[in-house]
C-alpha cells in the first residue's frame, strides 16, 4: 500500500492543484497525503461523476485536477465523461480495482470485470499496474499522457496490490 | 399546482441579461439546456462556458473553476432539472466553502428540452431548503424583480458559496444557440482568461 506515496510524488511533480476523490481504502495513503498538503485542494465528492466535471472546470481555470476512485465508481462516470471527450479536456484518474483478485463481494464483480471496457468505450486511454514497483513510473506516465499529451488517461491499480477484504470471515 | 409557474413574474431571458451585465469580469458556467440559450441571448461571450450535455455537471464544473481561480467571481446558472440531477454536488460545494462561487437555479418547474414536463419542484421539492440542508449557508428564493435587484450584490460579490433559486416563468421561447463545438468553447474560455499560451 506504500505505492500510494509514489502516486503522490508523481502528482506533486506534475504540478497538480486539485485532487478529487471518493473515500477508498486502497487510496487511503494517497488521499491522506493530499488532504495534508496545503498546495493541493482535496475535494471529497458525493459521487464520482462530480469529479469529472470538477476536472473540466479546473482546467478551464488553468489548474490540473486528478481523480481518485474505485472501479465501482467508474460506472457512475460514463455520461459525464462525454464532457471530457467532446471538449477534449485533459483528464487523469487513478482507479483501485475490485472484482479481480480474491474478491469477497460478488456485488463488486459486474463493474470490476468491465472497468477497462467501460472506460475505453467512453474514450479513455487505459493502462494497468500489477507490480507495486512499477506504480511510480506508471503514475508519472499517466499524468504526462493527460496533461502533456492532452488525453483522457486512466491507470488501473490491480486488486493484487490491495489487502484482501474479508468482512471478518 | 403544476400550472403556477406559467404566471411567475420573472422572465428568464431578462434575469440572464441582468446577471450577465451586473459584473463584466464574472466567469459563468451554464447548464443544459435553457440557461445556455438565456445567456447566449443575453450576450454570448468567451467567459461563458455552456454545457450542451453532462447533465448534473454544472455545479461541479463551476466549483473546479472557482477553486482554480479564487480571485475571480464564478457564477453557475442552471435549471431546476439539471440541478436535481447533480444535487449532491451542493454538499461538495458546502464542504469546500468557495468564497467566490454563486449558484443561481433558474427554476421554471419544468424540463424545457424534453417538452416542458414538470420537475419535482413543481409539486414538492424545495431547492433552497435542500441547499441549506446540504450545508450552504447563504441561500434564498427570488420570485420578483425587486428581490432580484436586492440580491444582485450577494450573487455577484457576496461571500460564497451563495445559492439562489430564481423562480422564472414557464414560457415558450426561441432557441438562441451558442457554438456546440466543445473544443472551441473550452479554448475560447481559456484564451480569454489565461492568455495566448493557454491553447
Amino acid at each position: 500500500m506504500e505505492w500510494g506515496n509514489d502516486i503522490y510524488k508523481a502528482i506533486k511533480e506534475a504540478g497538480v492543484g486539485q485532487v478529487a476523490y471518493v473515500p477508498d481504502a486502497g487510496h487511503k495513503i494517497l488521499i491522506n497525503a493530499c488532504i495534508a498538503d496545503n498546495d493541493i485542494k482535496a475535494v471529497s465528492l458525493t459521487t464520482e461523476e462530480e469529479g469529472i466535471a470538477l476536472s473540466a472546470g479546473a482546467w478551464l481555470g488553468g489548474e490540473k485536477c486528478v481523480m481518485l476512485m474505485q472501479s465501482s465508481g467508474v460506472g457512475n462516470c460514463i455520461n459525464m465523461l462525454s464532457l471530457i471527450e467532446t471538449c477534449r479536456f485533459p483528464f487523469a484518474a487513478f482507479v483501485t480495482m475490485r472484482g479481480q483478485w480474491h474478491e469477497f463481494n460478488p456485488w463488486q464483480m459486474p463493474m470490476g470485470t468491465t472497468t477497462r471496457q467501460a472506460l475505453e468505450t467512453a474514450g479513455c486511454l487505459v493502462d494497468e499496474v500489477e507490480n507495486p514497483e512499477d506504480v511510480g513510473a506508471k503514475a508519472a506516465a499517466t499524468l504526462h499522457k493527460a496533461f502533456v499529451g492532452q488525453q483522457s488517461s486512466v491507470l488501473l491499480l490491480s486488486q493484487r496490490m490491495v489487502p484482501v477484504k474479508t468482512f471478518g470471515k | 399546482m403544476s400550472e403556477r409557474a406559467e404566471s411567475f413574474p420573472l422572465h428568464r431571458r431578462e434575469v440572464a441579461k441582468t446577471l450577465l451585465h451586473a459584473r463584466d469580469d464574472m466567469l459563468i458556467v451554464t447548464g443544459l439546456g435553457s440557461t445556455n440559450w438565456d445567456f447566449t441571448a443575453a450576450g454570448d461571450a468567451p467567459r461563458i462556458f455552456p454545457l450542451w450535455g453532462a447533465m448534473g455537471g454544472a455545479v461541479p464544473t463551476g466549483l473546479g473553476l472557482a477553486l482554480a481561480q479564487p480571485n475571480k467571481r464564478v457564477l453557475v446558472a442552471t435549471g431546476d432539472g439539471e440541478m436535481l440531477m447533480g444535487i449532491g454536488s451542493l454538499a461538495t460545494v458546502a464542504v469546500q466553502v468557495p468564497k467566490n462561487l454563486a449558484i443561481c437555479v433558474f427554476d421554471n418547474e419544468r424540463y424545457g428540452e424534453t417538452g416542458m414536463q414538470t420537475t419535482h419542484t413543481a409539486s414538492v421539492a424545495d431547492l433552497a431548503l435542500t441547499a441549506q440542508g446540504l450545508g450552504i449557508k447563504d441561500t434564498g428564493v427570488i420570485a420578483d424583480e425587486d428581490a432580484l435587484n436586492a440580491d444582485l450584490n450577494a450573487i455577484t460579490a457576496g461571500d460564497g458559496p451563495v445559492f439562489r433559486v430564481i423562480k422564472v416563468r414557464a414560457e415558450p421561447l426561441d432557441f438562441v444557440l451558442p457554438s456546440k463545438d466543445g473544443v472551441h468553447l473550452k479554448n475560447r474560455f481559456r484564451l480569454d482568461l489565461l492568455g495566448s499560451d493557454a491553447v
